[in-house]
Order: structure tokens, then sequence, then C-alpha cells
């Protein structure tokens, strides 16, 4: 019975937006992190979805989950702030804070606990109807 | 005079299946909302109705390299894509609107056809039993 596979799909796509709302928070915690090298400093982190593709061919058009193909760090410069009196500055007085943008992690926070909410719906009215029709007849 | 469970059941069968069919197509749809390059897909249940309707099983399929429109397998409804109302710029057709809508309307009749199909076996224990519960 095909329902099933949508707790397949469901579940992959809810853990595809956990991983959304880790690296989010690592990159909220982190956007303050200093550093005295360029190189050093914190990079904000997003993941890359792609479809479930080797699956679709598989079963040949039928639904398919998301699989997160990997973390990649974002390539923007950090910023290098003049700060003399802080430990971590080089022999010029720079600091290198990171280059995370605060406005679109939360954006990206809101976008990714929506979406899972909405896996969480469908998997709640999959699992509904499926007790409906085990209970058929009676 | 013999019975035919499978005529008595009706369309209502093959709807609670290509119903079922068209759950997993749109809870694919609804995980995918974030992946890019993601094409939204959906079935036309009118026209896949009426063809399994008409000939019972949708295109019969005599040998296992047959193939059928749209590529679908044998026994497996047709998929289409949908035509995307605002396109976004990773490529992805996705509106989780859209598809929350369709999701709500495909499982309430769903289980309407559900209930259809229970009322028909409720009928054929009633008449097994020869009394009324």
């Amino acid at each position: 019975m095909s329902l099933f596979k949508i707790f397949d799909i469901a579940g992959s796509g809810m853990s595809a937006q956990s991983v959304r709302l880790n690296t989010t928070a690592s990159n909220l915690a982190n956007a303050n992190s200093v550093s005295t090298t360029e190189d050093g400093a914190y990079r904000s982190r997003q993941p890359l979805f792609q479809a479930a593709l080797d699956q679709a061919f598989e079963s040949n058009g039928a639904a398919v989950g998301v699989r997160v193909l990997g973390v990649m760090e974002s390539s923007a410069p950090p910023q290098r702030l003049f700060e003399p009196g802080n430990p971590l500055a080089d022999a010029e007085g720079y600091i290198y804070k990171s280059n995370v943008n605060i406005a679109e992690e939360m954006a990206n926070m809101i976008s990714a606990s929506r979406s899972f909410q909405n896996n969480i719906e469908v998997l709640n009215t999959s699992k509904d109807l499926m007790l409906r029709t085990l209970q058929m007849g009676r | 005079m013999s019975l035919n469970i499978d005529k008595h059941f009706g369309v209502h069968a093959q709807a609670v299946q290509l119903r079922s069919q068209r759950t997993e197509l749109l809870a694919a749809n609804i995980a995918n909302a974030d992946t890019p390059g993601y094409k939204a897909r959906d079935l036309d249940f009118q026209s896949v109705l009426r063809r399994t309707a008409e000939t019972g099983e949708g295109l019969r399929v005599t040998h296992e390299r047959h193939m059928l429109p749209n590529g679908a397998a044998p026994g497996q409804a047709p998929v289409l894509y949908r035509v995307p109302i605002q396109p976004s710029l990773d490529g992805n057709t996705v509106d989780v609107q859209q598809e929350q809508a369709a999701f709500a309307e495909n499982a309430v009749r769903y289980q309407a056809s559900l209930e259809f199909l229970s009322g028909r076996v409720r009928g054929l224990i009633t008449a097994i039993k020869g009394q009324s519960q």
C-alpha cells in the first residue's frame, strides 16, 4: 500500500529541515565569533537539498523524498573590523568577524520550522487515513 | 445468481487506490518545498479514474517491456507536472499553499470513498448473516 511510503517521504523532509535548523542554530550562535586571521573566521553554513532521484528511477515516476547532499560554507568574505584593544587582534589591530547574516538566518529558521510543521501535518493526516482504512466495514 | 464482489464495490475500490497514490505525490511535493529544481507533480484524477473505470485496470500490458504514456509504470497512473503560478528563481515549482489545499481536499475525498466502500462491506456482511444489526 502506497500510503506507507508517505512516512518515508515526510520523514526525509523532516530530517532535511532539522539539518537546516541545526545549521541555522550554529550560524546564529556564531554570529559574533571573531578570529585573528581571515581563514580562521567562522563562515555561515547552509545545507544543500536535493530530491532523492535514484528512488524516482527505480519506482518509475513515483513520489520522491528529500536528501541532504551536504553542508556548504558561504564564500562571502568575513567582516574586517578595526579593534586594536581586542586580545585577538592581529599586528595591524584588525579582527575578522563571521560572515553570518542574522536577518537571513532568522528568515531561514522560520521557513524551516514552517516546512517541518507541514510535513508533520502530512504525516498525521496520512496516519488518520490509514487507521480509518483499517476500520473499513466495522 | 452469483454475486460479483468486484462489481459490488464499483468504482470506489479504484478511487481509494488512486487517492492514496495522489496523497503520496502531494506529500512528496510538500516535503520537497525547499528543494532547488524540484518540479511539483500531480495526477489528473478525473481522467485517470475514467480510464480505469472504462477498462477495469487502465491500459492493458501484455509484455513487461511495454511502456505506458507519460512514463507511468504498469498499473500506475500517469504523473503530470504542475504549471507554476509563481515560479521561483531556484527552479522549484512547489506552491505550498496550493499543495496543502490539494492535500486536504484529497484526504477528505479519500475518506468519502472509504465510507462508500465501508457501507458496501457492511451491506455484504448483513446479507451474509441474514439479520439486521
